[in-house]
Parts: structure tokens; C-alpha cells; sequence
């Protein structure tokens, strides 16, 4: 009964927080391209700027809503599904959490509201910066967030008292190396996001309408935005690496499907495993590349599964400290994956777009906005990745999971909470995807025209 | 004053600008799809609460971490405790949030009409779920000596609360009709000024039998955290004054004192409450209090310089977008952008 218990909240928190970081990349990454389009058209008065601002403000404001009441979810869960959790790590978990609502959700909230419905009565100036307030709050929120999330990653700056932990540095906790490598990364994936976001709907229209000024303006905007997020992504998603290597390396073991320790280590390019018998089915794996992923040199040892699993049971009492390692193995390779793909596909992209060369004369151009799930497709598994991979704890060498959960809640309590955010989620999704198709058909307006503003919030364009 | 209570303080604070602010809100929301006639009406009234629905609603966020951060066992006894009531009111203003912004996405009259349901019932929920949830706050609520709720979905459920939640539902509907008053063109305010006129009567009604309750079903009398003296005599005073100035139409008072008479009697259950923060209906020593439930000194004083320092940065720019947004509503279309 028990066991039940603690998978049905797993589940719970696993759907209601992946839904929430569906929209989070991209209210992170289209809040500042946003602010780049109303930048440009406050500096230059070209209307076309104001034109694109609107159009893909507009979709921002949807993504952002959604963002909203998903994350609203996420502030109680603790408490609801985790109350022992939240009763032993909460005197320096909660402390972010206060922190991130303080400072980042009320700024975000505030001027969002502003900016939409500020248009005719602020100045251009103060609503240009009402945007900037808007993206830079929700880097904020995203940092406040991760420094509670590194914090279960790699736990610092506390003592153990009483049976609880206890803050005892708060300045540990925010330059906590597990953060700052954890914090850039998930920017830039929102920021690549973002950038995917506008180049697949600007590709699906000029695919369609190749001399589109308003579209090609966009996707020069995002490809350059795109190029530079990506990069950043991949360098900094090497670093974490080799953090991952030095706080949780049976994380990387199992994301590697590395069964035994090796000097040097080689890196798995494909691998299916028997999880049970602890073999390899099938592997193909690349010498020395491994160790040069984990210590920038071909050689250097890299635990195993095995000597992991005897090292923590002898370390933390018997049990299972293994992952779900087909989960976190293809997990990784997913995020990776696709995470090249986008390299490549922008950067295609931007080969032409430099030479002024139209792309969109050749046939397999209609597939770039199929590419918008790439980036989705990394972000979710980046998280499965990251919370799955440190599993069975929930706290890292101190909370494990199944001790974590409510001891009062029944089964059906937690299935009449699942089925019932997983019906509206549902429903919601349903609702939100009818509407971004609809607004991102694109704005009819006369290109050229004096008073060519798109009719924004009016529904029948 | 110790941290702890300024903590307590604090979270009170939170509590009493969340249910002005959202107070409203949900009035308007609940009043939508009886007071508007048609789409331009209804549309008018989402606008007056367009660009602030989602800045009031932070006001309950911070409060949950504030609490999960000076009280974690508060907010786990709390909303482990509660967790059906809470998953219902977290439902609410999920489908809320979002039918604010995707009503008048679609010209479809369906559509819209499908929306403001849902605005309805994404306001009517919490708005009389706060009310219940308050009243088990001082009523009491199965708690045993390792903190942990140890009732059912049932024990939250009582006469008692559920006129709580009628005292919430009222006065909440009540400030929502006097704020639209304020906030619409001049022919469109002054029905909904007539409206305000009967929603007060309900409202007052709740109150008094709340008040009787209150005195006969807790242990406020022999176990007082401070003396609340003149305050819950301020909240019934400032009620019965906003049905005067309903009346007379001076709605920009009755706003002012409405929200006084919200503050007042929050306030009146906090000071119930205090030093307590959930009672225990097993045995009173068994309350959670703000000593047992907080965190250690150190995060406490962490908090405080952090909310200290950035506290009056949210005060000011909250109020700037009020001032904003100061004009009426008009039946402008150009104007509405909900
Ligand atoms: C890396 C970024 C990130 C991550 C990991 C999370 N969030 Fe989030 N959250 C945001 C980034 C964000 C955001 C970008 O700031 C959002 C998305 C859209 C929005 O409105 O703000 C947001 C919205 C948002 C809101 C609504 C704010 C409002 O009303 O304006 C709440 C209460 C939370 N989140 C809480 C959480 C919690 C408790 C999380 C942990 C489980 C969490 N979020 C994960
Ligand atoms: C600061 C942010 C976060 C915190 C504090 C956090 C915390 C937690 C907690 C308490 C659990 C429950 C233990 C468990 O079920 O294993 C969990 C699990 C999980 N979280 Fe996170 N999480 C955060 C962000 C995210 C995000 C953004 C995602 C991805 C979208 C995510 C994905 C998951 C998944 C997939 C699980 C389930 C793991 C499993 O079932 O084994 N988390 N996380
Ligand atoms: C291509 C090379 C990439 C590498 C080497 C890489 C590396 C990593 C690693 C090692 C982690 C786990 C960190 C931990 O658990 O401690 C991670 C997590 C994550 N990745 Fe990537 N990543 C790459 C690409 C991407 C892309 C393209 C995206 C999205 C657009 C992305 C989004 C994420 C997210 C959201 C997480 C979870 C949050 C976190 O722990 O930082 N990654 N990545």
C-alpha cells in the first residue's frame, strides 16, 4: 500500500511539473526576444517592429498563462504529497522558494499586465522597459528556483539537527557550483526554445509566402538568438558533466549504462540493457571518449554501477542506489540528441541567411517547424534526466524518496488529485494548442501601410 | 518582538492583502455571468480586472512560501492536512487563470459563454473555500504529536465552517460589485451599485451568525493569544457602515471601508489564532504554535532582511500599476483588450 502511495505522487509530481516546463522555456525565451523586437522599434520607429512585438507577444501571453496556473500547482505540492520532506529540509528549501515569489513572480505578474494592456497609456519608453522587467523577472524566477532544486542535487550550507536539516549559510546555498552551472544551462535551453519557437512558425510562413518582410525579419532575428543559445547550451551542458561526475556519479554511470568502473572510460554511442541481470544485451561504446567528456583528457576513471552500488550500501546501509537506468540512458540521450540536431539546423540556417541566400526555394525546407519539438523534446527529458537520475533519493545522500511522502494521504485521495489535474491539463492543452494555431496563422495587415497595425486583441483576425 | 511573531505578522499581512485584492477579483468573477448582459459588458467587466488578477494572486503565493519558509511545519501540516480542499481550490484557479485569457481569444459565442462559466465557478470555489478553510484554522482540526493531520476531508466539513464560507463567498461577492462600481462607465456603475445595495444584507447576515458561532464553538474566551478588543468591533462597525454608504452611493468610501472591514476581521482571526498557527482539536497542547512550527533563528533572520529590503520595491510598483489602470472602463472596443 505504501509502495503505491509513493509511486502515485511520484507520478503526480512527474506530470504536473513536466507540464509546467512546457511552458517555462519558452515564457523564457520569447519574453526576451520580445524585448529585442519592442527595443528595435522603439530605437528605429519602424512599425514593423511594433507589428512583430504584437504578433508574438501575443502567443507569449498565451504560453505565459498557461505557465501561471500550472506553476501555482507546483508552490503547494510540497506540502500537499511531500510533508515530510517539507518538514526536513524546509528551514532552508522554503527560504528560495519565499525568495523566487518575492522577487521574481510579482515583477513578472505586475508588468505583464502592464505591458498588455499599457499599449496607450505609457510612454513608449516605460513600456519597452515594463517588457525587459518581464524577461528579466522570469530569469530570476528561474534562478531562485534551481538554487532550491541544487540544493536537492547536491546539498549545502546546513547542519543536521534534531532530526531535521538546518540552515547555517545561505550564502553556501546561493553559490552552490551546482547551480551555477545548472542555472545557465536551463536559460539558454529556454532561450533556444524560444528561438526554435519563432524560426518554425516564421519557416512555416515563408515556405508558404517566401518575400514575407515581417517573417524573414523574425527569422534572421531568431537564428542569430538561436545560434548563440545553443552554443552556450551544449558548452555549458559539458561542464555539468563533470559536476555530475564529481557530486552524483552514479547519475552519469547510469545515464552512460556503465557497468564497472574503467581508466579510461569509454562513452556508450548505442547500448540496450537488462536491467535485472545488470548486463549488456547489445552495446557499442567509443574508447577514451568518456574520460574526455569527464576530465577534458583521454584517460581518468570513471566509477561504474557496480563498485557505486557497493560503495553507497556499504556508505549509507543496504538497499538499492541504483536509477532506472534505460530511463536515464535514453533520458540523456534524447536531451543530447537533439540538442545537435538544433546546432545543426540553425546553424544550416543561418548559412544561408548570412549569404542572403533564400532557403526556402528548396523542398526540404518545409520541415523546419517540425524542429519546434526538438527543443521540447531535450527539456523534458533534461529534467527526467536530472530527477529520475537521482533516484532513490530525493535530498542526495540524505532523504530518500519513499520517506518523503505524506504519511496520511490514501490512495484515493491521490487518484481523485491525479485523474483530476490530469483531466483539466487535458483539457487545458487542448484549449491552448487551438489558440497558438490560430494566432500563429499570422497577422493580416498592409505591409507597407502608415497605420499598418495588426488588430491585436481582437480575436477575428 | 521576536522573529517568530514578526514572521506571524508577516504571513497575516499576506493574507489580508491577498483577500483584498483577490477579494474583488473573485467578486467579479462571480458576478460576470449574472451581471453582464452581453459580450461588451462582460468583456468590460474582465477588463477592470485585466491587468491585475495575476499580481493579486502572488499575494498567495508568497504567502505559501513565505510559510514554508519561516513555518515549514505549518505549510506541510497545513496542506497535507487539507489536501482535498486545497487540490479543489487549486483546480479553480488553474481554470480561472487561463479563461481570463482565452475567453475573448475567439469570436465563437459559445466559446465565450463556455469561459465565463468558468470564470464563475473558478471564483465562486475559493471565494467560499477561504471562508471554510479560516474557520478550521481556529476551530481546530485532528492533529497528533508528530504534527501530522491524522483526520479526513470530512472533519473540515462542519455547520460551522460552512458558514465561514458563506461569510467569505458574501463579502467577497460584496467587494467585487463595489469595486466595479468604481471601475465602470457611469450608467454601468450605478446598476451594479444596486447590485452592491442587496449583496450587503447577505453578507452582514453571515457575519453575525459567524460571530455567534465563533463565540460558542472555540476556545477564544478562555484561551485568548491577545486580546483582539476593539478589532472584531472595527470589522462590524466598518460592514455596517459600507451598507450605509452603498446606499448613499459614495462608493469610493465604501471600497475604502469595505477593505477595512476585510482587514479587520482577518485580522480577528489571526489574533485568535496567535501564538497558535493550526489548533488541535485532539489536545490543545498538541497546536502547532509559532514556536514548534518554525525554522531556526538563522533562516528567520535571512528572510527577514531579504523581505525587509524588497518589500517596499512590490508595494510601490503594485500600487503604480493601480494608478496605471486608475481610469473607468468604457464600452470602447478599441480599449478592451480581454
Ligand atoms: C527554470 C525555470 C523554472 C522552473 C524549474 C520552475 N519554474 Fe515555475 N515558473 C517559471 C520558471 C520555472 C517562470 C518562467 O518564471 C514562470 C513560467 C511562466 C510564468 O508565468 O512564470 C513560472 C511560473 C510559476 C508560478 C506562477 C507565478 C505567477 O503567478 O506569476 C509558480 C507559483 C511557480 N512557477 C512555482 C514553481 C515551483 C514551486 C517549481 C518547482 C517545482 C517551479 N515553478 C519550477
Ligand atoms: C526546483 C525545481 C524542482 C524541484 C524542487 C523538484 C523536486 C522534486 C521532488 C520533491 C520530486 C519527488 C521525488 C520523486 O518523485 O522522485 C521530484 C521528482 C521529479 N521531478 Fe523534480 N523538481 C524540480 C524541478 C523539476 C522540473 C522542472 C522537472 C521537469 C519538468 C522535474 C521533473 C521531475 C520528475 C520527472 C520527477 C519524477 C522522478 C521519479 O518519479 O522518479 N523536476 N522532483
Ligand atoms: C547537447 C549537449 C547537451 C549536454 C552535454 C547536456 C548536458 C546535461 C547534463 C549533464 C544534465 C544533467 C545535470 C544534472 O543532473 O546534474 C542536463 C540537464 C538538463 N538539460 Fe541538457 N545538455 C545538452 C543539451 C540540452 C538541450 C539542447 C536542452 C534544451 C533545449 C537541454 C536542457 C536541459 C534541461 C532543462 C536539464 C535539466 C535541468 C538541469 O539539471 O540543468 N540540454 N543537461
Amino acid at each position: 500500500m505504501d509502495e503505491l502511495i509513493v509511486s502515485l505522487s511520484r507520478w503526480q509530481f512527474a506530470l504536473t511539473t513536466i507540464y509546467h516546463f512546457f511552458f517555462v522555456p519558452l515564457t523564457l525565451g520569447l519574453s526576451v526576444l520580445v524585448a529585442i523586437m519592442e527595443t528595435q522599434y522603439v530605437k528605429t520607429g519602424d512599425l514593423i517592429y511594433k507589428n512583430m512585438t504584437k504578433f508574438w507577444g501575443k502567443l507569449f501571453v498565451i504560453n505565459f498563462a498557461m505557465g501561471v496556473v500550472t506553476g501555482l500547482v507546483q508552490e503547494f505540492q510540497f506540502g500537499m504529497n511531500w510533508s515530510e520532506y517539507s518538514r526536513y529540509v524546509g528551514d532552508i528549501f522554503g527560504a528560495p522558494l519565499a525568495i523566487e515569489a518575492l522577487l521574481a513572480f510579482f515583477l513578472e505578474s505586475t508588468f505583464l499586465g502592464i505591458w498588455i494592456f499599457g499599449w496607450d497609456k505609457l510612454s513608449k519608453k516605460m513600456h519597452l522597459i515594463s517588457i525587459w522587467l518581464v524577461a528579466f523577472g522570469s530569469s530570476v524566477s528561474a534562478f531562485w528556483i534551481l538554487v532550491a532544486n541544487s540544493f536537492m542535487q547536491a546539498p549545502m550550507g546546513f547542519v543536521e539537527e534534531n532530526g531535521r536539516l538546518v540552515m547555517n549559510d545561505f550564502w553556501a546555498l546561493v553559490t552552490n557550483p551546482n547551480v551555477w552551472v545548472q542555472f545557465p544551462h536551463t536559460i539558454f535551453s529556454g532561450f533556444t526554445t524560444g528561438a526554435m519557437f519563432v524560426i518554425g512558425i516564421s519557416g512555416y510562413h515563408l515556405y508558404k509566402n517566401q518575400n514575407n518582410e515581417f517573417f524573414t525579419k523574425s527569422f534572421r532575428l531568431a537564428s542569430l538568438f538561436g545560434i548563440l543559445s545553443i552554443l552556450l547550451v551544449i558548452l555549458i551542458g559539458h561542464s555539468q558533466g563533470q559536476q555530475m561526475i564529481k557530486t552524483q556519479p552514479m547519475k552519469m554511470a547510469s545515464a552512460e549504462a556503465l557497468w564497472n568502473s574503467e581508466d579510461p572510460a569509454s562513452f556508450s554511442l548505442i547500448s540496450i540493457v537488462n536491467e535485472k541481470e545488470k548486463k549488456d544485451i547489445f552495446s557499442f561504446r567509443i574508447p577514451r571518449i568518456l574520460s574526455l567528456l569527464s576530465y577534458n583528457q583521454f584517460s581518468g576513471k570513471v566509477e561504474g554501477i557496480n563498485q557505486l552500488q557497493d560503495y553507497y550500501a556499504e556508505k549509507y546501509g543496504s538497499g538499492n542506489y541504483i536509477p532506472p537506468i534505460s530511463v536515464t540512458y535514453w533520458a540523456f540521450r534524447a536531451m543530447v540528441g537533439s540538442g545537435f540536431l538544433i546546432f545543426f539546423i540553425i546553424a544550416l540556417i543561418l548559412f544561408f541567411v548570412l549569404r542572403n541566400k533564400d532557403i526556402f526555394k528548396f523542398s526540404w525546407s518545409r520541415f523546419i517547424p517540425f524542429a519546434i519539438t526538438l527543443p521540447y523534446i531535450a527539456n523534458s527529458s533534461g529534467w527526467i534526466l536530472t530527477e529520475m537520475g537521482r533516484q532513490p533519493w530525493v535530498v542526495f545522500g540524505y532523504l530518500k524518496t519513499a520517506d518523503a511522502v505524506t504519511p496520511n494521504l490514501t490512495v484515493g485521495m491521490i487518484l481523485t488529485s491525479l485523474i483530476g489535474f490530469g483531466l483539466v491539463y487535458t483539457g487545458l492543452m487542448v484549449a491552448d494548442i487551438y489558440l497558438l494555431a490560430k494566432f500563429s496563422k499570422g497577422p493580416i495587415f498592409q505591409e507597407e501601410a502608415e497605420e499598418s497595425e495588426i488588430s491585436y486583441w481582437e480575436s477575428e483576425i | 518582538m521576536t522573529l517568530n511573531t514578526i514572521w506571524f505578522l508577516l504571513i497575516a499581512v499576506l493574507f489580508i492583502g491577498y483577500f483584498i485584492l483577490e477579494g474583488f477579483d473573485f467578486g467579479v468573477g462571480i458576478l460576470l455571468p449574472f451581471v453582464g448582459k452581453n459580450d461588451t459588458e462582460r468583456r468590460m467587466m474582465i477588463n477592470t480586472i485585466g491587468p491585475h488578477w495575476d499580481g493579486n494572486e502572488v499575494w498567495l503565493i508568497t504567502a505559501g512560501g513565505a510559510m514554508f519558509a519561516a513555518f515549514p511545519q505549518w505549510y506541510a501540516t497545513l496542506f497535507s492536512g487539507f489536501y482535498l480542499v486545497l487540490f479543489l481550490m487549486l483546480i479553480a484557479l488553474i481554470i480561472r487563470g487561463v479563461a481570463f485569457e482565452f475567453r475573448s481569444k475567439d469570436e465563437n459565442p459559445k466559446w465565450r459563454t463556455f469561459w465565463d462559466w468558468v470564470i464563475f465557478i473558478g471564483s465562486f470555489i475559493p471565494a467560499f473555500l477561504w471562508g471554510v478553510a479560516l474557520t478550521n484554522f481556529i476551530r481546530g482540526v485532528p492533529i497528533d504529536a508528530n504534527f501530522h493531520f491524522i483526520g479526513n476531508f470530512w472533519n473540515l466539513i462542519s455547520g460551522y465552517s460552512l458558514i465561514g464560507g458563506l461569510v467569505s463567498l458574501t463579502g467577497f461577492t460584496l467587494q467585487g460589485a463595489i469595486f466595479l462600481s468604481l471601475k465602470l462607465e457611469e450608467q454601468f456603475a450605478i446598476r451594479i451599485n444596486k447590485i452592491a445595495r442587496k449583496l450587503w444584507i447577505p453578507n452582514i447576515i453571515a457575519v453575525f451568525l459567524f460571530a455567534i458561532e465563533t463565540y460558542f464553538l472555540t476556545d477564544i474566551l478562555d484561551r485568548l493569544g491577545v486580546n483582539p478588543g476593539f478589532v472584531p468591533i472595527a470589522a462590524v462597525l466598518s460592514l455596517l457602515t459600507v451598507g450605509w454608504l452603498v446606499y448613499q452611493n459614495y462608493n469610493g468610501w465604501a471600497f475604502f471601508i469595505n477593505c477595512l472591514a476585510i482587514l479587520f476581521s482577518t485580522t480577528t482571526i489571526f489574533m485568535i489564532l496567535y501564538p497558535r498557527v493550526l489548533v488541535s482539536s485532539i489536545d490543545k497542547n498538541l497546536s502547532l504554535t509559532i514556536i514548534n512550527s518554525a525554522s531556526s533563528p538563522y533562516t528567520l533572520k535571512v528572510m527577514s532582511i531579504i523581505a525587509l529590503i524588497f518589500l517596499p520595491f512590490v508595494l510601490g510598483y503594485q500600487i503604480w500599476a493601480y494608478w496605471v489602470f486608475r481610469k473607468r472602463i468604457t464600452s470602447n472596443k478599441e480599449s478592451l483588450h480581454y
